[in-house]
Order: C-alpha cells, then sequence, then structure tokens
C-alpha cells in the first residue's frame, strides 16, 4: 500500500469538505438538539453519489475502492458523525449483495437506491445484538416464495429506506447455520416501521425497529445460499468496520481542530492556555491517538481492496478509532472546560457522537473477542 | 443548445488585500476559486442542456494553473473546456480581455448562447460579458435571473432594484447572470473521476485571427494607476426610539452635544 494519498483520494475528501462546510457544519448543532433528520441535504450527498461509494460502476455506483471510501467516509463524520453514519449504513446495506449477490440482485439493490435513497442492514434483535448468532426472525419456504417474521431493533436508517437486506433463520435447529440474508423492499404487504430511538449522540441518524409480518418475497431475493446468512453478516461487518473506523477519526479530527484554535484563543493568567505543557501533552496525546487511528483504518481498507484476510485488522481498526474517538472528544471537552460542556459550543456534541462508535457494529469487546480469536486460531 | 460560458479564476476572498508597495493584489497563499457568479452562469447552461440537449463549452482567459477552474467546470457538467492563455494576453484590461474572448469564442464555432457572471469578485467592473457581446455583435441581457426558452427565441427576467424586466431575446445572445437564478450544484464523484479524462486544449495568439496590437497591455485602452484601500470609516450610531419625534430631539441634542454646527 502507498502510505500518501492519491490526487484522486484528495481531491474527493476536498469536494466532501466543502459539501460539509456549506451544507452540514451551519444546521448540524440544530438538528442534533432537535433530533431532526435533514432530509434535503441528504439527497444532495446521494446526488454526489456518497452513498454508494463502493458499488460497482458497472450497476451505476460511485465505484471507489475501500481505501477512498474511508477518506470520503472521515471527512463526512468530521462534519456530522449522524450524518456520515446514514450515508455509509447505505453502503452497509449493499454489502451483503455484493458479496453474494447475483448480477439481477446487484442491479435490483442499484435501482432502489442509487437515485437517491436509503437502505438498511437488519441484523440486531432485542435478543441478538452482540449474540448475533441467535436471530430469531424466521423466513419459511413456501412455493417459490420465503415468508418472513420478526422483529429487528436498533436498525439505522430503519424508517426511512426503500430496502433492507435481512439476517433471517431459515432452519432453526441449525443455529447460525440456518440463517439467510434476504433482500427486502420496504413497500412489501407486512413490513412496517416500529420506534425511532431518541438517542445520546448520532442524532442526525435514524434509528428504528423494524417488522415483517407475514412478508413474502420471491425466492430470488434469498442472497447466497440458504444457511449462508451468518457468514455473509460477518464478512459484511469486516468490510464496514473500516468505514466506521474512518466516521470515528472524522470526529477526532473535528476535535483537535475545536481544540487547537480554542486554545490559541483562550488567555488565562495572561497567556494563552495553549503556551501551558499541560495543554500541549493533551493536544499532543490526541494527536497521537488520531494519526494512529487514520493510518491503521487506511492499512485496514487497504487489505479489503488487496482481498486479503481483514478479520482482524478490521476490528482493530474499529476498535481503536473508536475508543481513540471517546478519549479524544472527552479531552476536547476538558480544554474547553465550561464552553466544552456547554450545548452552545459543538465539542459536547463530539463525545455524545463518539460514545457509539464503541457500540455498534460489535461493541468494542467483542472486537477484542475477535482480534483474541484470531490471535489464539 | 450550444452553449458557451465564460469563466474566470479568481483568489478565494471578498476582501481582496493589496501591496501596499507595488500596489498589486496579493496573489500569494489565497486559493483560487470559480467565480462565484460564473458557476451560477455554468449551472444556467447545463440546466438548460439537460431539457433541451446539446454542449457546454467553458472558456476562461487566464494563467496555466486556470485549468484547475476548467476542471471543476468540467466536473459540474461541462462537456468541453478552452484555455485562452499566451504571455501576450497579460496584462490585459476589460476591453483586452473582452477583444480576446471574442476571438477565441469565433474560433470555437457555432454557438446559441453565451453565458457571463454578472461581474467578477475581484475586477468587479461587470463590463466584459457586455463588451464581448458587441464584439461579436450579438444582443445581451444583464443580470439574468431567470430563462425560458421559446419556440424561436428565448425569454429571460431581468434583476431590477424593486422588480423584474421580461424581455425576449433572439438567439444566438450573450447573456450575464445573478446569483438568485439558480443554486450550482455539487460534483459528484462520477463526474470528478469523468472531468479527468477530459482534454483541455489550450488556445493561444497564434491561434486566433485577430490584431496583436489589441492584446494584453499594449492593447489596453485603460491602465490601473493605483490600487489603494480605501480608509476604515467608523461606523455611525444609530438612534432607535419608539417614537420619530423622540428620535429627533435625541438627534438634535446630539448634534447640538458635538458641536457639529457652531450657533
Ligand atoms: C444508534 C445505533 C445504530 C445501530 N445500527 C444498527 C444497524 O444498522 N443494523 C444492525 O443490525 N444493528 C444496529 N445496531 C445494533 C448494534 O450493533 C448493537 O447494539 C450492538 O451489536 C450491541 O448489541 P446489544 O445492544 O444487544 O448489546 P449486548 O449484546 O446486550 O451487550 C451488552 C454488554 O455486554 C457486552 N458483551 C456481550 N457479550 C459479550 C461477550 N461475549 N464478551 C464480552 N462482552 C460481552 C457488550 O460488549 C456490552 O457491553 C445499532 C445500535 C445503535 C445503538
Ligand atoms: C487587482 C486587479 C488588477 C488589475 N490590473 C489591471 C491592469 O494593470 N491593467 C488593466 O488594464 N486591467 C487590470 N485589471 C483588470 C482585469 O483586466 C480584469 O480583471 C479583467 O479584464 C476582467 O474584468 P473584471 O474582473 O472586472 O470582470 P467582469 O467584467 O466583472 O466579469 C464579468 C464576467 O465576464 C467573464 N469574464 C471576466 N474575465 C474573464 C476571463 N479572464 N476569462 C473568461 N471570462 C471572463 C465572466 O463570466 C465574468 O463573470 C486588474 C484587475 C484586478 C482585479
Amino acid at each position: 500500500m502507498d502510505f500518501l494519498l492519491t490526487e484522486v483520494q484528495m481531491e474527493l475528501m476536498e469536494m466532501v469538505k466543502d459539501f460539509g462546510e456549506k451544507e452540514i457544519d451551519p444546521i448540524a448543532l440544530e438538528y442534533d438538539h432537535k433530533g431532526e433528520f435533514p432530509i434535503k441535504i441528504y439527497k444532495k450527498a446521494f446526488e454526489m453519489g456518497l452513498h454508494t461509494l463502493e458499488y460497482p460502476e458497472k450497476f451505476g455506483g460511485s465505484g471507489v475502492n475501500a481505501v477512498t471510501a474511508t477518506v470520503v467516509n472521515e471527512e463526512l463524520g468530521k462534519h456530522d458523525a449522524g450524518f456520515a453514519t446514514s450515508v455509509s449504513a447505505v453502503g452497509l446495506a449493499a454489502k451483503p449483495v455484493l458479496i453474494a449477490g447475483t448480477d439481477n440482485q446487484k442491479k435490483l439493490f442499484a435501482d432502489l437506491t442509487i437515485h437517491g435513497a436509503f437502505a438498511a442492514f437488519c441484523l440486531t434483535e432485542p435478543n441478538a445484538g452482540s449474540d448475533a448468532g441467535s436471530v430469531k426472525t424466521t423466513a419459511k419456504k413456501v412455493g417459490n416464495e420465503y415468508i418472513l417474521n420478526g422483529r429487528k431493533c436498533f436498525i439505522t436508517n430503519g424508517g426511512v429506506s426503500n430496502v433492507y437486506t435481512v439476517i433471517a433463520t431459515t432452519d432453526s435447529s441449525k443455529g447460525v447455520k440456518g440463517l439467510s440474508a434476504f433482500l427486502v423492499e420496504r413497500d412489501r404487504e407486512g413490513v412496517s416501521v416500529g420506534k425511532e430511538e431518541d438517542k445520546m449522540g448520532i442524532r442526525l441518524s435514524n434509528t428504528t425497529d423494524v417488522i415483517f409480518e407475514d412478508v413474502r418475497i420471491p425466492e430470488t431475493h434469498l442472497l447466497g445460499n440458504e444457511g449462508d446468512g451468518f457468514k455473509i453478516a460477518m464478512v459484511t461487518l469486516d468490510y464496514s468496520r473500516p468505514n466506521v473506523a474512518a466516521c470515528s477519526v472524522g470526529i477526532c479530527q473535528a476535535a483537535i481542530d475545536h481544540c487547537v484554535k480554542y486554545a490559541k484563543e483562550r488567555t488565562t493568567f495572561g497567556k494563552p492556555i495553549a503556551t501551558l505543557q499541560a495543554i500541549q501533552f493533551m493536544l499532543a496525546d490526541m494527536e497521537i491517538s488520531t494519526e494512529t487511528a487514520r493510518q491503521y483504518t487506511r492499512y485496514a481498507a487497504s487489505l479489503v481492496d488487496a482481498k486479503k484476510p481483514v478479520s482482524k485488522a478490521a476490528a482493530i481498526a474499529k476498535c481503536f478509532a473508536g475508543d481513540a474517538a471517546m478519549k479524544v472528544s472527552t479531552d476536547a471537552v476538558q480544554i474547553l472546560a465550561g464552553y466544552g460542556y456547554s450545548r452552545e459550543y459543538p465539542v459536547e456534541k463530539l463525545m455524545r457522537d463518539a460514545k457509539i462508535f464503541q457500540i455498534f457494529e460489535g461493541t468494542n469487546q467483542i472486537q477484542r473477542l475477535v482480534i483474541a480469536g484470531q490471535m489464539l486460531r | 443548445m450550444e452553449s458557451i460560458v465564460c469563466i474566470k479564476q479568481v483568489p478565494d476572498t471578498s476582501e481582496v488585500k493589496i501591496d501596499p508597495v507595488t500596489n498589486t493584489l496579493i496573489r500569494h497563499g489565497v486559493p483560487s476559486i470559480i467565480n462565484p457568479f460564473d458557476k451560477n452562469a455554468l449551472e444556467a447552461a447545463v440546466q438548460l442542456k439537460e431539457i433541451h440537449g446539446g454542449t457546454v463549452t467553458v472558456l476562461t482567459m487566464g494563467p496555466p494553473q486556470a485549468v484547475e477552474a476548467l476542471r471543476e467546470c468540467l466536473s459540474l457538467g461541462a462537456d468541453k473546456a478552452y484555455l485562452v492563455s499566451d504571455r501576450a494576453f497579460s496584462g490585459a484590461d476589460t476591453l483586452a480581455t473582452s477583444y480576446t474572448l471574442a476571438a477565441a469564442i469565433r474560433r470555437i464555432g457555432k454557438f446559441d448562447l453565451i453565458f457571463c457572471g454578472k461581474q467578477a469578485i475581484d475586477g468587479d467592473t461587470a463590463q466584459v460579458g457586455p463588451e464581448i457581446a458587441e464584439f461579436l455583435d450579438v444582443p445581451q441581457v444583464t443580470f439574468v435571473s431567470k430563462i425560458l426558452v421559446k419556440q424561436d427565441n428565448i425569454q429571460v427576467e431581468k434583476e431590477q432594484d424593486d422588480g423584474y424586466e421580461v424581455i425576449e431575446v433572439e438567439l444566438p445572445a450573450l447573456l450575464a447572470v445573478v446569483k438568485s437564478i439558480n443554486i450550482p450544484r455539487y460534483p459528484s464523484i462520477k463526474s470528478k473521476m469523468a472531468a479527468r479524462k477530459v482534454e483541455i486544449e489550450t488556445i493561444t495568439a497564434e491561434d486566433l485571427d485577430i490584431d496583436n496590437g489589441r492584446l494584453g497591455l499594449g492593447g489596453s485602452a485603460t491602465q490601473v494607476k493605483k490600487i489603494f484601500s480605501p480608509k476604515k470609516r467608523s461606523s455611525g450610531t444609530m438612534i432607535q426610539l419608539d417614537n420619530d419625534k423622540e428620535a429627533a430631539l435625541e438627534l438634535f441634542e446630539r448634534i447640538l452635544e458635538n458641536s457639529v454646527f457652531s450657533m
């Protein structure tokens, strides 16, 4: 891998920066406070193709590689981690299709999203979070159809999507080996959206329950074979974790940018706090975590591009960057102190936004399990 | 609809800084952008193309690094781009600039519409558009805020202080547009990638059928003697009271207090 970004990657980063500064920055705090969904701005991001970053050009996607996707997601995350989460969750939902789908299925998913619509990945259930293998949603084969029943929870874009990729069991006697992956359009009869979460952070993203009641889908909506579902879900998460990590890095960078500016302006005891070694050391530690997380994230993504085993690296990236975001944003609040704690200033939001990056797409405890599991094989 | 859009690369600052010794623009360290009104001009042309078909060609006269601005235009919907660049063009005033641009447009070929911005945010003269129209002998409308394509002409709205004029124009014509005409789009990842592959042609003095004496500094009818930043004046005081009469009395008091008039 080349450690330096290419000209194209830098150009795309600039493009997203310009978009973020003009469209997201002015509204992020207000929408966060109100917990509203800036649909018009999402639509603009879709027109730019930010929701289909890694979807192949052949099917109308933007067709960039995994490293480039992390560069774009980092920049989006810098402006608002909730916005970045909702946009990149379309890519998350697409992964099962790209991993196991036929060309027809890839085309179907593309037709439902490329023009500018959300999608969601439905794995988690009330009793299947970390223990993703104990999914209870059923998919029963009847003739040439499957009938889905069950409830998914904490689904990013759950309430706003055109299409879902769903993990359900086709044979509960087989445990994880009985799980399968499906494509389900929102407008199928029996699909409904349950309660919307009122969240601590990433409040510009939509998170809801998604309910399936006797939902009939054609058998051609099965991704891969029956029983492939758990494997597909795990590979999906492996591939998507660098993007989640990138978003964490974006939070870190936003925190640092606020702190560097503030430390130069804020004076105590007659001089700027930036001249205090206590502050300088905190800034340096923030920078160490952020740069390390950034470089490792790009490394993990480059393994995806090189089609090399990525489970361990993706878990390290997600875990390290998520922990970094929490630590760096907490320190940012400390540096801004009273102003850091005030909701009038943006850094308390960064701290609230950061927390989810230690929780979703596998908690950081689960990442450590994955890493240790790989080490002890 | 064949459109040509004239764009200018300008420094990204609304407050142009001037070197007090040499009286020239301090360009060092100031990033360049496409003149914002020219982005509206491009968007207008691209929207017309999307409805009525045709091609959009962008054109700029400037130094070699102006290709970056052209490249950006290509990612925003332009199909072709030309850089008009030659040492002989440097130091041009608006007359020499528009003379050169008009010649370049003749060289590029047939067009239905030429689009310009209302004005450039650095030079601010708003002269180049109208002058190009005169050189090419086509009708022009400035301050355009809306365009409607009709059977065999176009109808435009021209922004005024207190409303707008509706004007019908024969094609070919030149339109200089205002900001309110549209909201320029963002490039997409795909359009950015595609723009990188388009070849940008450079037009030099040799390529044009022109009188060399009318180019650049030598061909300029005006010469900048001095550029300076106006002295900052302190802002005035507002007297805001509920009652006009009280406000007038207050004003009168202050005038007396500050002995503006000797009585
Ligand atoms: C805002 C948001 C968006 C989300 N988006 C999506 C989405 O789009 N799609 C989707 O499918 N899911 C989504 N999720 C769900 C998310 O992935 C789960 O919340 C997460 O996997 C954890 O599951 P849980 O909440 O049930 O926690 P639990 O599994 O109940 O875990 C509770 C605690 O126990 C720890 N723990 C559990 N098992 C172990 C173990 N074996 N060893 C050590 N520690 C353990 C956990 O780390 C955690 O600290 C989202 C969640 C949120 C909050
Ligand atoms: C600091 C400064 C110093 C200058 N020094 C001199 C000098 O020494 N001598 C001198 O004679 N003149 C000088 N000029 C004037 C210079 O020639 C003008 O900037 C130029 O002719 C364009 O005029 P304008 O910027 O007022 O554009 P405007 O007439 O306001 O522009 C209107 C529209 O015309 C089009 N347009 C303008 N310029 C171009 C271009 N280059 N390529 C393509 N389209 C274009 C755009 O669509 C633009 O929106 C100077 C200008 C500045 C800002």
